[in-house]
Protein backbone atom coordinates (compact mmCIF):
# COMPACT_ATOMS: atom_id res chain seq x y z
CA UNK A 1 0.00 0.00 0.00
CA UNK A 2 1.31 3.25 -0.69
CA UNK A 3 2.83 5.03 1.98
CA UNK A 4 0.37 8.92 1.82
CA UNK A 5 -2.39 5.99 2.58
CA UNK A 6 -0.89 4.08 5.50
CA UNK A 7 -0.18 7.58 6.89
CA UNK A 8 -3.83 9.30 5.79
CA UNK A 9 -5.39 6.30 7.71
CA UNK A 10 -3.18 6.75 10.82
CA UNK A 11 -3.99 9.93 10.89
CA UNK A 12 -7.75 9.79 10.59
CA UNK A 13 -7.99 7.08 12.73
CA UNK A 14 -5.88 8.81 15.42
CA UNK A 15 -8.63 11.63 14.44
CA UNK A 16 -11.49 9.20 15.59
CA UNK A 17 -9.98 8.12 18.33
CA UNK A 18 -10.48 11.15 20.17
CA UNK A 19 -13.01 12.17 21.76
CA UNK A 20 -15.03 13.95 18.88
CA UNK A 21 -18.18 14.94 21.35
CA UNK A 22 -18.48 16.15 24.99
CA UNK A 23 -16.71 14.98 27.80
CA UNK A 24 -18.29 11.66 29.82
CA UNK A 25 -16.91 9.83 32.48
CA UNK A 26 -18.25 6.78 33.78
CA UNK A 27 -18.78 4.64 37.22
CA UNK A 28 -21.13 1.51 36.93
CA UNK A 29 -24.44 2.49 35.48
CA UNK A 30 -24.13 6.32 36.26
CA UNK A 31 -22.16 8.89 33.36
CA UNK A 32 -21.09 11.85 33.97
CA UNK A 33 -21.66 14.40 31.15
CA UNK A 34 -19.88 18.32 30.70
CA UNK A 35 -18.61 18.88 33.72
CA UNK A 36 -17.99 22.61 33.52
CA UNK A 37 -17.11 24.97 36.07
CA UNK A 38 -17.34 29.15 35.78
CA UNK A 39 -14.00 31.20 36.63
CA UNK A 40 -13.77 32.27 39.97
CA UNK A 41 -12.83 36.03 40.69
CA UNK A 42 -10.17 36.06 43.12
CA UNK A 43 -9.86 32.91 45.95
CA UNK A 44 -11.83 34.38 48.88
CA UNK A 45 -15.07 33.96 46.82
CA UNK A 46 -16.57 30.38 46.01
CA UNK A 47 -16.47 28.41 42.81
CA UNK A 48 -19.42 26.65 41.00
CA UNK A 49 -19.14 23.79 38.82
CA UNK A 50 -22.19 21.73 37.34
CA UNK A 51 -22.60 18.13 35.72
CA UNK A 52 -25.03 16.50 34.20
CA UNK A 53 -25.58 13.03 35.70
CA UNK A 54 -27.12 9.85 34.01
CA UNK A 55 -28.19 6.47 35.08
CA UNK A 56 -28.56 4.17 33.12
CA UNK A 57 -29.23 1.31 35.68
CA UNK A 58 -32.50 -0.46 37.21
CA UNK A 59 -31.84 1.13 40.36
CA UNK A 60 -32.23 4.79 41.51
CA UNK A 61 -28.64 5.99 43.10
CA UNK A 62 -27.78 8.85 44.86
CA UNK A 63 -24.71 11.26 44.59
CA UNK A 64 -24.03 11.82 48.07
CA UNK A 65 -20.22 13.76 48.30
CA UNK A 66 -18.17 15.82 45.81
CA UNK A 67 -14.28 16.92 46.61
CA UNK A 68 -11.44 18.34 44.65
CA UNK A 69 -7.92 19.12 45.29
CA UNK A 70 -8.82 22.55 44.24
CA UNK A 71 -10.86 23.34 47.74
CA UNK A 72 -10.58 23.12 51.12
CA UNK A 73 -14.55 22.50 50.98
CA UNK A 74 -17.11 21.47 48.53
CA UNK A 75 -20.35 20.38 48.91
CA UNK A 76 -23.70 20.23 47.10
CA UNK A 77 -26.12 23.26 46.87
CA UNK A 78 -29.15 24.38 45.56
CA UNK A 79 -30.12 27.95 44.74
CA UNK A 80 -34.35 28.50 44.80
CA UNK A 81 -36.54 31.01 44.10
CA UNK A 82 -39.59 31.71 46.40
CA UNK A 83 -41.88 35.40 45.89
CA UNK A 84 -38.90 36.54 44.39
CA UNK A 85 -36.05 35.79 46.76
CA UNK A 86 -33.28 33.90 45.59
CA UNK A 87 -31.64 31.83 48.52
CA UNK A 88 -28.93 29.33 47.96
CA UNK A 89 -28.58 26.37 50.50
CA UNK A 90 -26.86 22.99 50.84
CA UNK A 91 -29.26 20.23 49.36
CA UNK A 92 -27.85 17.33 50.86
CA UNK A 93 -27.61 13.95 48.36
CA UNK A 94 -28.94 14.36 44.52
CA UNK A 95 -31.38 11.82 43.42
CA UNK A 96 -30.72 10.29 40.13
CA UNK A 97 -33.46 8.61 39.04
CA UNK A 98 -32.87 4.73 37.26
CA UNK A 99 -33.22 5.17 34.13
CA UNK A 100 -33.48 9.03 34.59
CA UNK A 101 -31.41 11.99 34.26
CA UNK A 102 -30.27 15.12 36.82
CA UNK A 103 -28.64 18.37 35.02
CA UNK A 104 -26.70 21.16 37.24
CA UNK A 105 -27.21 24.28 35.91
CA UNK A 106 -27.47 28.10 36.67
CA UNK A 107 -30.40 29.03 39.24
CA UNK A 108 -30.33 25.22 40.41
CA UNK A 109 -28.45 22.74 41.76
CA UNK A 110 -24.73 23.45 41.69
CA UNK A 111 -21.37 22.35 43.39
CA UNK A 112 -19.97 24.71 45.19
CA UNK A 113 -16.46 25.09 45.25
CA UNK A 114 -15.51 26.94 48.81
CA UNK A 115 -12.12 27.73 50.53
CA UNK A 116 -10.19 27.46 47.19
CA UNK A 117 -6.76 26.59 47.05
CA UNK A 118 -5.84 28.25 43.72
CA UNK A 119 -8.12 30.38 41.46
CA UNK A 120 -10.63 28.52 38.59
CA UNK A 121 -9.08 29.92 35.33
CA UNK A 122 -11.00 30.35 32.51
CA UNK A 123 -9.61 27.72 29.86
CA UNK A 124 -7.92 25.56 32.46
CA UNK A 125 -9.35 22.28 33.83
CA UNK A 126 -9.37 20.71 37.62
CA UNK A 127 -10.23 17.33 38.82
CA UNK A 128 -13.55 16.59 40.54
CA UNK A 129 -14.53 13.48 42.47
CA UNK A 130 -18.08 12.56 42.93
CA UNK A 131 -19.18 10.14 45.05
CA UNK A 132 -22.42 7.57 44.40
CA UNK A 133 -24.31 5.35 46.66
CA UNK A 134 -24.17 2.77 44.91
CA UNK A 135 -21.81 3.52 41.51
CA UNK A 136 -18.88 4.62 44.06
CA UNK A 137 -16.73 7.26 43.23
CA UNK A 138 -15.96 9.38 39.35
CA UNK A 139 -13.06 11.46 38.73
CA UNK A 140 -14.24 13.93 36.30
CA UNK A 141 -12.62 16.24 34.86
CA UNK A 142 -13.96 20.46 34.50
CA UNK A 143 -13.67 22.46 32.06
CA UNK A 144 -13.56 26.43 33.17
CA UNK A 145 -15.41 28.61 31.27
CA UNK A 146 -15.80 32.30 31.54
CA UNK A 147 -17.22 33.95 35.00
CA UNK A 148 -20.79 33.80 33.61
CA UNK A 149 -20.93 31.39 31.79
CA UNK A 150 -24.56 29.56 31.13
CA UNK A 151 -23.11 26.05 30.13
CA UNK A 152 -20.28 23.97 29.02
CA UNK A 153 -19.15 21.16 26.76
CA UNK A 154 -19.76 22.31 23.31
CA UNK A 155 -21.94 25.43 23.78
CA UNK A 156 -21.02 28.99 23.86
CA UNK A 157 -20.72 31.11 26.60
CA UNK A 158 -21.52 34.40 27.57
CA UNK A 159 -19.12 35.06 30.02
CA UNK A 160 -17.52 37.68 28.27
CA UNK B 1 -84.77 94.37 66.97
CA UNK B 2 -82.51 95.89 69.27
CA UNK B 3 -79.91 97.79 66.94
CA UNK B 4 -76.88 95.98 68.76
CA UNK B 5 -78.33 93.16 68.36
CA UNK B 6 -78.69 93.27 64.58
CA UNK B 7 -75.48 94.83 64.07
CA UNK B 8 -73.80 91.63 65.52
CA UNK B 9 -76.06 89.47 63.13
CA UNK B 10 -74.71 91.44 60.37
CA UNK B 11 -70.65 90.98 61.36
CA UNK B 12 -71.82 87.37 61.83
CA UNK B 13 -73.16 87.07 58.63
CA UNK B 14 -70.32 88.90 56.90
CA UNK B 15 -68.11 86.77 58.74
CA UNK B 16 -69.75 83.60 57.79
CA UNK B 17 -69.86 84.98 54.45
CA UNK B 18 -65.89 85.81 54.27
CA UNK B 19 -64.89 82.74 56.08
CA UNK B 20 -67.00 80.91 53.38
CA UNK B 21 -65.51 83.13 50.01
CA UNK B 22 -62.01 82.30 51.42
CA UNK B 23 -62.62 78.21 51.75
CA UNK B 24 -64.11 78.39 47.85
CA UNK B 25 -60.80 80.13 46.70
CA UNK B 26 -58.78 77.55 48.99
CA UNK B 27 -60.77 74.58 47.83
CA UNK B 28 -59.46 73.89 43.92
CA UNK B 29 -55.66 74.31 46.02
CA UNK B 30 -56.17 71.44 48.65
CA UNK B 31 -57.92 69.23 45.92
CA UNK B 32 -54.74 68.97 43.87
CA UNK B 33 -52.95 68.25 47.29
CA UNK B 34 -55.06 65.48 48.16
CA UNK B 35 -54.71 63.67 45.09
CA UNK B 36 -50.72 64.23 45.62
CA UNK B 37 -51.20 62.58 48.63
CA UNK B 38 -53.42 59.69 47.61
CA UNK B 39 -50.81 58.93 45.19
CA UNK B 40 -48.07 59.30 47.06
CA UNK B 41 -49.44 56.99 49.86
CA UNK B 42 -48.91 53.80 47.31
CA UNK B 43 -45.24 52.51 47.70
CA UNK B 44 -42.50 54.66 46.26
CA UNK B 45 -39.83 53.05 44.71
CA UNK B 46 -36.57 54.46 44.85
CA UNK B 47 -35.15 57.81 46.40
CA UNK B 48 -32.48 59.32 47.50
CA UNK B 49 -29.65 57.63 48.99
CA UNK B 50 -25.78 57.39 50.16
CA UNK B 51 -23.26 55.13 49.66
CA UNK B 52 -20.01 54.45 48.65
CA UNK B 53 -18.93 53.43 45.00
CA UNK B 54 -16.07 50.93 43.91
CA UNK B 55 -13.64 53.68 44.08
CA UNK B 56 -14.42 54.17 47.89
CA UNK B 57 -16.10 57.58 46.80
CA UNK B 58 -19.01 58.36 48.18
CA UNK B 59 -21.72 59.23 46.00
CA UNK B 60 -25.61 60.36 46.65
CA UNK B 61 -28.41 59.42 43.55
CA UNK B 62 -28.07 62.67 42.36
CA UNK B 63 -24.65 61.78 41.29
CA UNK B 64 -26.53 59.83 38.66
CA UNK B 65 -29.17 62.21 37.77
CA UNK B 66 -29.04 62.27 33.47
CA UNK B 67 -28.57 58.51 33.32
CA UNK B 68 -31.25 55.87 33.11
CA UNK B 69 -30.30 53.63 36.07
CA UNK B 70 -30.54 49.81 35.94
CA UNK B 71 -30.41 48.92 40.32
CA UNK B 72 -30.05 45.70 40.75
CA UNK B 73 -28.85 44.00 44.91
CA UNK B 74 -26.61 40.76 45.30
CA UNK B 75 -23.54 39.94 46.81
CA UNK B 76 -19.80 39.32 45.56
CA UNK B 77 -19.72 35.68 47.00
CA UNK B 78 -22.19 34.68 45.44
CA UNK B 79 -21.39 31.78 42.53
CA UNK B 80 -24.40 31.22 40.75
CA UNK B 81 -27.29 33.98 40.81
CA UNK B 82 -25.09 37.32 40.59
CA UNK B 83 -22.98 36.16 38.23
CA UNK B 84 -25.79 35.10 35.72
CA UNK B 85 -27.57 38.78 36.63
CA UNK B 86 -23.91 40.15 36.05
CA UNK B 87 -23.77 38.57 32.43
CA UNK B 88 -27.21 39.53 31.43
CA UNK B 89 -26.70 43.09 32.38
CA UNK B 90 -23.49 43.33 30.49
CA UNK B 91 -25.31 41.65 27.64
CA UNK B 92 -28.14 43.96 27.92
CA UNK B 93 -25.45 46.93 27.40
CA UNK B 94 -24.32 45.07 24.21
CA UNK B 95 -27.52 44.69 22.72
CA UNK B 96 -28.20 48.61 23.38
CA UNK B 97 -25.38 49.21 21.33
CA UNK B 98 -24.59 53.08 21.44
CA UNK B 99 -27.88 53.69 23.53
CA UNK B 100 -25.94 52.02 26.04
CA UNK B 101 -23.65 55.56 27.25
CA UNK B 102 -27.02 56.68 28.13
CA UNK B 103 -28.06 53.75 30.83
CA UNK B 104 -25.93 53.27 34.26
CA UNK B 105 -26.02 49.67 35.72
CA UNK B 106 -25.38 49.72 39.77
CA UNK B 107 -24.81 46.92 41.44
CA UNK B 108 -25.69 47.77 44.99
CA UNK B 109 -24.56 44.86 47.32
CA UNK B 110 -26.53 43.31 50.42
CA UNK B 111 -23.46 42.15 51.90
CA UNK B 112 -21.60 45.27 53.05
CA UNK B 113 -19.27 43.51 55.85
CA UNK B 114 -17.88 41.32 53.21
CA UNK B 115 -18.52 43.60 49.92
CA UNK B 116 -15.43 46.40 49.96
CA UNK B 117 -15.34 48.87 47.17
CA UNK B 118 -12.15 47.27 46.13
CA UNK B 119 -13.60 43.59 46.03
CA UNK B 120 -16.79 45.17 44.24
CA UNK B 121 -14.15 46.15 41.47
CA UNK B 122 -12.92 43.23 41.64
CA UNK B 123 -15.78 41.06 41.05
CA UNK B 124 -17.02 43.32 38.30
CA UNK B 125 -14.46 43.76 36.27
CA UNK B 126 -14.60 40.16 35.53
CA UNK B 127 -18.35 40.92 33.53
CA UNK B 128 -18.08 44.69 32.40
CA UNK B 129 -16.60 47.76 33.53
CA UNK B 130 -19.36 49.69 32.70
CA UNK B 131 -21.30 48.44 35.83
CA UNK B 132 -20.74 50.27 38.52
CA UNK B 133 -20.97 48.62 42.16
CA UNK B 134 -22.37 50.31 45.56
CA UNK B 135 -21.79 49.49 49.15
CA UNK B 136 -21.78 50.91 52.36
CA UNK B 137 -21.99 50.78 55.95
CA UNK B 138 -24.91 48.08 56.86
CA UNK B 139 -27.34 51.38 57.85
CA UNK B 140 -27.06 52.78 54.15
CA UNK B 141 -27.28 49.48 52.79
CA UNK B 142 -30.64 48.99 54.71
CA UNK B 143 -31.65 52.42 53.97
CA UNK B 144 -31.52 52.04 50.27
CA UNK B 145 -32.67 48.55 50.29
CA UNK B 146 -35.86 49.63 52.33
CA UNK B 147 -36.43 52.21 49.70
CA UNK B 148 -36.40 49.77 46.95
CA UNK B 149 -38.71 47.05 48.83
CA UNK B 150 -35.74 44.72 48.27
CA UNK B 151 -35.55 41.56 51.19
CA UNK B 152 -31.84 40.66 52.21
CA UNK B 153 -30.69 38.57 54.81
CA UNK B 154 -27.45 36.70 56.06
CA UNK B 155 -28.37 33.11 55.71
CA UNK B 156 -25.34 30.65 57.26
CA UNK B 157 -26.70 27.25 57.11
CA UNK B 158 -28.01 27.04 60.82
CA UNK B 159 -31.61 27.41 60.54
CA UNK B 160 -33.00 26.13 57.70
CA UNK B 161 -33.53 29.08 55.73
CA UNK B 162 -30.72 29.07 53.48
CA UNK B 163 -26.77 29.36 54.00
CA UNK B 164 -23.27 27.32 52.98
CA UNK B 165 -22.09 24.71 54.63
CA UNK B 166 -18.31 26.06 55.24
CA UNK B 167 -18.96 27.82 57.99
CA UNK B 168 -19.11 31.06 55.83
CA UNK B 169 -22.97 32.61 54.62
CA UNK B 170 -24.87 33.24 51.41
CA UNK B 171 -27.22 36.51 51.55
CA UNK B 172 -31.00 35.78 50.65
CA UNK B 173 -32.07 38.43 48.47
CA UNK B 174 -34.58 39.88 46.26
CA UNK B 175 -33.77 39.29 42.62
CA UNK B 176 -35.76 42.32 40.78
CA UNK B 177 -34.05 44.98 38.71
CA UNK B 178 -35.24 48.03 38.50
CA UNK B 179 -35.26 50.72 36.01
CA UNK B 180 -34.82 54.30 37.10
CA UNK B 181 -35.59 57.16 34.89
CA UNK B 182 -32.71 60.03 34.17
CA UNK B 183 -34.67 62.14 36.82
CA UNK B 184 -34.38 59.67 39.33
CA UNK B 185 -38.04 58.53 39.10
CA UNK B 186 -38.85 55.21 39.24
CA UNK B 187 -40.04 53.37 35.79
CA UNK B 188 -40.34 49.80 35.70
CA UNK B 189 -39.20 46.29 37.01
CA UNK B 190 -37.79 43.55 35.23
CA UNK B 191 -38.17 40.32 36.98
CA UNK B 192 -34.98 37.48 37.80
CA UNK B 193 -34.74 35.47 34.20
CA UNK B 194 -36.07 38.42 32.06
CA UNK B 195 -33.63 38.31 28.58
CA UNK B 196 -31.54 40.73 27.72
CA UNK B 197 -33.23 41.00 24.29
CA UNK B 198 -36.33 41.85 26.32
CA UNK B 199 -34.42 44.52 28.57
CA UNK B 200 -32.68 45.94 26.14
CA UNK B 201 -36.23 46.52 23.69
CA UNK B 202 -37.92 47.59 26.58
CA UNK B 203 -35.08 50.23 27.79
CA UNK B 204 -34.93 51.67 24.30
CA UNK B 205 -38.35 52.03 24.22
CA UNK B 206 -38.18 54.25 27.03
CA UNK B 207 -35.18 56.50 25.56
CA UNK B 208 -37.13 57.20 22.93
CA UNK B 209 -40.23 58.06 24.97
CA UNK B 210 -38.14 60.86 27.06
CA UNK B 211 -36.47 62.28 23.69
Amino acid sequence: MPRILIAAILVLGTAFALPATAAEFRAGDISVKDPWARASIGTSRPGAAFVGIRNAGAEADRLTGVESPVAGHADLHRTSMVDGVMKMEPSGPVAVPAGGMVMMEPGGYHIMLMKLKTPLEEGTTFPLTLTFERAGAVTVEVSVMGPGAMGGGHGHDSGD
Amino acid sequence: MNPRIMALAVAILAAVVAAGGLAFMFLPVMAPNQQQAASSQGPVIGGPFELVDDTGKAVTDEDFRGDFLLVFFGFTHCPDVCPTTLGEIAATLDRLGPQAGRVQPLFISVDPARDTPAGLREYIKAFDPRIVGLTGTPEQIKAVTKDYGVYYAKADGSDGSGGTSDGTYSVNHSSITYLMGPDGAYLRTFSYGTSPEKMAEAIAAQIAESG
